[in-house]
This record gives structure tokens, C-alpha cells and sequence, in this order.
């Protein structure tokens, strides 16, 4: 009897306390989806236009339903329509940021791993003064590197030039890539390169036999830090590229000041997911290994 | 013929001297233990020995060559580490052949050496896991095995069972000692375990505060240890020092300075020669020369000093039992069979054998 007296009233409190949480659930839920929009309808908007007619955007406004389905601007964007003069579309200047992005970012990866490998692993005098140096570029913004970059690549002749895009790049990401690995390789016992250098193995035995085979996690994160930032980038394309050496993120403020007569929202829609393609594909293959790179050290 | 010979050596870290002046010296197939409390500089003296840490000076000598400036991976040793430092992104197989790879052994010996150690551990059915799927006991066999595949002059061992569980620890133990005997090969042992020292080595090197304090055979470690700190850290429970002084009237005998009441103890016959009236000395005696004085034999009694003191606390271990006993201003602690061991509150009228006990001298800790 008194164990039945019991489990009602535990009964009681149970579903009173399930109340509570039910509702405290539906607040969560309700701001987690408002926030979820926020972010979500602007994407949404630039989709359903980018699959718009031009005449029914004019007729309907920027945000409406999609009434028909057409991919003609992509086409357009993609292939021929005018920008600056010349109307092969976005291809060539996507083409260009991928020619800055891949190299740019395994350049300046196998730079950082190799970095962090020197920094943690083969400690000097001074390596934790030149590290801290190093973070510096981390904090620097962009614009303050502006004037001495135009004087570099005026001398070594990579002006309006991909390429000199990557050399900056490279440079600009080396704070970053070293950083992340350096701090990941930090946490592989020392014990490993000293059972290796007993074992006979060199600098770069170890390196390529030892510590890269256990770096995947913090490379991942490495690349898709790289791709992403570089790909995002714009200020350096824009102030040390023009024409048809721009990357597509300087290229699109281009489109939109190209403006012929009215304002082409389906292909300006296309355009611009064109350009967020690649690193949002980045995000969706490796987003999570990212998340869980990033996190790994504090875990473990 | 010495595998290794260690002259004067120092390291200092900065201002801070870490080694003072080591002399070691290992024959060949010897197996030499360092053993001291953390931080005397026993895993530094390894490290420099395989070459991992700089020679502040001194020498290191492998059989007939200085080594003072050689890589680690030219010094033809071996290492085991704590931590088993395996490779985890290869297989046991990969770990093992490593070593061999870097140093470009015939692809005929690799495969050789691999099956004769995978053999001599019994590790064969592990060759193709990878080490986080191994147990602590596993990675052990392992470590040993990528350090046996080698066939180096010396192996290092670095503190290689104190990741272990108490009971496969007192098995590894055994195992390496088994191994030894097989292997032959001369081999430093690094540990801060007294009892792991005295069961593993040839000889054992007592370290503290970055110098040797004694090297020399277990059974002279144990009975006849050079000063006080030797006396006091091989063995569990320590050794009891006892202030004492010469008396200065009646046959050579020890008034015990905390205990004025009790009456002097007799002298050995061995320590005669130190005896000196009035000198002050300390007096070191084993937990297990200690006894119950009325159950001894006659014979046995000849060697034994009387002393009558209070029992305080009474500690069984199932094989003996412990004591720990109020001796004036200090405890001592006795080693009994658990037959004859007091009760808590006794008044025991304790045996101390005299010919067993130690004599150090209070002003250098050294043995008289």
C-alpha cells in the first residue's frame, strides 16, 4: 500500500515537472526558429530569385513566391552576361578565385603544419618569441598589410595579377595555419619523437611517417578555415586586381555597378550564389570534422 | 668489458644543476637499476645516456666510444619509454618494423627479426591491431618488442611498469626479468620503485638530488647502505634511525638519546672498532630485526639488545604483520610474524639485533 501511496505521488510531481519542461521547450524551440529564419529567409530569398523571371521580380517585388520556374539567369550569370565591358558571365572569375583559392590554401596549410611541427616538436631559442611574433598576424587586420603589399608585388612583378593574390595569401594565412597546428601538435606526446629519433628516423621521417598520419583532424579544419577565408575575401582582390584578374568576390560588386538600364535581380541572384558554391560545399562535406577538430584538444 | 661507462657527468637546466658529478658503469649483460624519489635525476641521466638531452660535461662511453656528442639513432640503443610512446597510427607489425625501415635493414632480416621477437613476447596474435586496441599489459610487450627487434648494445628502460596496475606490474616484472636472463643484453632501468630495483638488478644506483648515492649490489644496498638516505629509501616500512650515544662506562653499549630511561643496548661485536665513549652516533635498525626477545633461542639471543616499550598500533598484512611502537620522544616500527605479533596497548620487551643494525654518524648521514 504505502508503495503504491508513493508512486503516485512521485506520479504527481513527475508530470507537473514534465509540464514545465514542455513548456520550457516550446519558449527554446519557438526563439531557436525565429533565429533559424533570420538567417535562413535572406538565403532563401536570393534561391527563389535567382529562379525568377526579371519581368515577374518587377511585377511581384524582391520577396515573393517563385511563380514559374526558369533556370535562364543562371545561364546568363554563369556564361555571358556583361560585366565591365566584357560578357563571358561569372565563369572567368570564378575560375580565377579557384586559382587563387586551392593553391593559396594548400600552400599556406603545408606551411602551417610544417611551422607547427618546427614549433612544438624542435623547440629552439627564441621559437616561443618568433611564435608569439607570428600570433601578431593573427590580430593584424587586412588594411594595415595594404601599402606594404602593393610595394612587394609592384617589385617582384605580380601586380593585377591570381598569382599575386596567392603569394598574399599565403603570407596572410600563415598565422592562422601555424597557430592551428601548432597548438594540435603540442598535444602529441613529446615521448613519440624521441622513441622515433632512437628508432633512427630524421626531421622529416618523423614528420611525414609520425605527425602528419595523426594531423587530419586540425588539417581539415586548416583547409576549411583557408578555403573559406580566402574565397571570402575581397578586399585584397579588389584593391590589387582589376578586370579580368579579379576574383568573384570583387567581381560582383562589379556586376551590380555595371547596371545597364534596370537592375538584372535573377542574374545578380545566380551570381551570387555562384560565388557562395564553393565554400558552402567546403562546409557541407567537412563541417563536421571541423566542428569536431576545433573541439578536439578540450575534449581530450 | 664495460657497455658503459659514465664519468663525472653534469647537466644543468640554466642555473639549476640537475646532475652533480655521476660516475656509472655497466658490464656487459648487466642490469643496472637508478632508482631515487622524483626529481634526483635519474630520467635526465638516462635521457642523456640515449642521447636525448645535451652533456653539460663529463663523459658518456658505449663499450669503446664517446658518445658525448653522437645521435641518439648512432648510439645503438634501445628505449622503452613510460608512457610506451607506440606510433598509434600504425600497426604493432609497423611499429616494430620502424626502427628497422629508418635504418634500412634488409627487407629478409626485417621479416626475420620480427618473427623471432613476436615470438620470444607472444605477441604474434596482435601484429595487425593498432595500439589503442591494445591492453596496458599488450602496449608493455609491445614497447619491449620495437626495442628488441633492434639488437642494440643497451636498453633504456624509463619507469616501464608505473602505468600498470599493481598486479600486472609484480607480472611484468617477473617477465622482464625472465627476458633479461634470455636476452642477455646489458640494460639501465629507471624506476622510483625501491622493491622493482631490488628484485630487477645486478647492481642498483641509488640517486638524490642529482647524485649517485651509492652503486652497488642489492644485498650490500640493503644491509650495508652507505648513509642514511640509502637506508631510508630501499625498504617498506623504512628503516628506524634511533639517536644514540657511546656510553662512557661498562662494556661498549648505545644509550639512546629519546629514550633515557631504557637501558643502553650492547654492541656488536662487529662494530667494536667504531666505539668511542661519549661519541654520538645513529642508530639504523630494520623494521625485521626486530623481534619478540622471550621467543628466541639461546643462540639467537647472544646477538640481541633488550629494550621494553609500549605497542601503539598494530597493522596485519595477512603474510606479517606491522608495529609501530613508542620508543621515548619516536616511533619505531617492527616487522612480525603474524604468530608472535604484539596487541595494541602491549608492553613488548622487544629483541634488537645488534649484529644486523647500522651505524651512521649524525654530523655526515654516512655509515660508520
Amino acid at each position: 500500500m504505502a508503495d503504491i501511496a508513493l508512486s503516485r505521488v512521485e506520479d504527481h510531481e513527475a508530470v507537473r515537472a514534465s509540464r514545465r519542461r514542455g513548456w520550457t521547450r516550446a519558449v527554446i524551440y519557438g526563439l531557436l526558429t525565429v533565429f533559424a529564419l533570420i538567417y535562413v529567409i535572406p538565403l532563401l530569398v536570393v534561391v527563389f530569385n535567382a529562379f525568377r523571371a526579371q519581368p515577374e521580380i518587377a511585377r511581384n517585388g524582391l520577396i515573393a513566391f517563385p511563380q514559374s520556374f526558369q533556370p535562364d539567369a543562371w545561364v546568363a550569370a554563369w556564361d555571358n552576361y556583361c560585366i565591365g565591358g566584357t560578357c563571358q558571365g561569372m565563369k572567368r572569375y570564378f575560375y580565377n578565385s579557384l586559382l587563387m583559392t586551392i593553391p593559396a590554401t594548400i600552400i599556406s596549410t603545408l606551411l602551417g603544419a610544417m611551422n607547427g611541427y618546427i614549433l612544438s616538436k624542435w623547440r629552439f631559442k627564441g621559437s616561443d618569441v618568433l611564435f608569439t611574433c607570428m600570433l601578431l598576424g593573427v590580430f593584424m587586420p587586412g588594411q594595415i598589410a595594404l601599402m606594404p603589399w602593393a610595394f612587394i608585388l609592384g617589385k617582384v612583378g605580380l601586380s593585377n595579377s591570381v598569382y599575386g593574390l596567392v603569394l598574399i595569401h599565403v603570407v596572410q594565412g600563415i598565422s592562422f595555419t601555424t597557430l592551428f597546428c601548432r597548438n594540435y601538435y603540442v598535444s602529441i606526446p613529446d615521448d613519440l619523437i624521441k622513441a622515433a629519433r632512437i628508432d633512427g628516423a630524421g626531421f622529416w621521417r618523423i614528420f611525414f611517417k609520425i605527425i602528419l598520419p595523426l594531423s587530419p583532424p586540425i588539417l581539415i579544419v586548416t583547409v576549411i578555415w583557408q578555403f573559406t577565408g580566402i574565397w571570402n575575401e575581397y578586399l585584397f582582390g579588389v584593391v590589387f586586381t582589376s578586370g579580368t584578374q579579379q576574383p568573384i568576390t570583387a567581381a560582383l560588386v562589379a556586376l551590380t555597378a555595371s547596371g545597364t538600364t534596370a537592375s538584372a535581380y535573377d542574374v545578380m541572384s545566380a551570381a551570387v550564389l555562384i560565388g557562395a558554391i564553393p565554400p558552402l560545399l567546403v562546409y557541407f562535406l567537412g563541417g563536421k570534422y571541423f566542428v569536431r577538430g576545433l573541439t578536439q584538444g578540450a575534449i581530450k | 668489458m664495460s657497455s658503459l661507462t659514465v664519468r663525472n657527468l653534469r647537466k644543468n637546466f640554466g642555473m639549476v644543476e640537475v646532475l652533480k658529478g655521476v660516475d656509472l658503469e655497466a658490464k656487459t649483460g648487466e642490469f643496472i637499476a637508478l632508482v631515487g624519489p622524483s626529481g634526483c635525476g635519474k630520467s635526465t641521466l638516462l635521457a642523456m645516456i640515449a642521447g636525448l638531452e645535451s652533456v653539460s660535461s663529463g663523459e658518456i662511453w658505449i663499450e669503446d666510444r664517446l658518445v658525448n656528442s653522437v645521435a641518439p639513432k648512432d648510439r645503438d640503443i634501445a628505449m622503452v619509454f613510460q608512457s610506451y610512446a607506440l606510433y598509434p597510427t600504425m600497426t604493432v607489425r609497423q611499429n616494430m618494423l620502424f626502427g628497422m625501415e629508418s635504418r634500412g635493414v634488409p627487407k629478409a632480416e626485417q621479416v626475420e627479426a620480427i618473427k623471432r621477437v613476436a615470438a620470444l613476447l607472444q605477441i604474434e596474435p596482435l601484429l595487425e591491431r593498432k595500439p589503442g586496441q591494445l591492453s596496458g599489459g599488450q602496449r608493455q610487450r609491445v614497447a619491449m618488442g620495437r626495442a628488441l627487434v633492434r639488437d642494440p648494445k643497451l636498453f633504456l628502460f624509463d619507469e616501464p611498469l608505473s602505468n600498470l596496475d599493481a598486479k600486472l606490474r609484480v607480472d611484468m616484472r617477473t617477465e622482464i626479468k625472465k627476458l633479461h636472463h634470455r636476452v642477455g643484453k646489458t640494460t639501465i632501468y629507471v624506476t622510483h620503485d625501491q622493491v622493482e630495483a631490488m628484485t630487477l638488478a645486478s647492481r642498483i644506483a641509488v640517486m638524490h638530488q642529482g647524485e649517485v648515492q651509492q652503486f652497488a649490489d642489492p644485498d650490500t644496498i640493503y644491509n650495508r647502505p652507505a648513509n642514511m638516505f640509502v637506508a631510508g629509501f630501499m625498504g617498506s616500512p623504512a628503516m628506524n634511525f634511533i639517536p644514540a650515544r657511546f656510553t662512557e662506562t661498562g662494556g661498549p653499549a648505545l644509550a639512546l638519546s629519546g629514550a633515557p630511561s631504557a637501558a643502553p643496548l650492547g654492541v656488536a661485536p662487529a662494530h667494536a672498532a667504531s666505539v668511542a665513549p661519549g661519541r654520538q652516533v645513529v642508530l639504523g635498525v630494520r623494521p625485521e630485526h626486530l623481534c619478540r626477545y622471550a621467543l628466541q633461542t639461546e643462540e639467537r639471543k647472544a646477538n640481541l639488545a633488550r629494550l621494553t616499550v609500549p605497542v601503539e598500533v598494530v597493522e596485519p598484512t595477512g603474510a606479517e604483520t606491522m608495529a609501530v611502537m613508542r620508543l621515548g620522544e619516536q616511533e619505531i616500527v617492527g616487522r612480525f610474524n603474524p604468530d608472535e605479533a604484539p596487541r595494541m596497548g602491549e608492553e613488548i620487551e622487544l629483541g634488537v639485533d645488534m649484529t644486523r643494525a647500522c651505524l651512521f654518524d649524525p654530523e655526515t648521514r654516512r655509515l660508520i
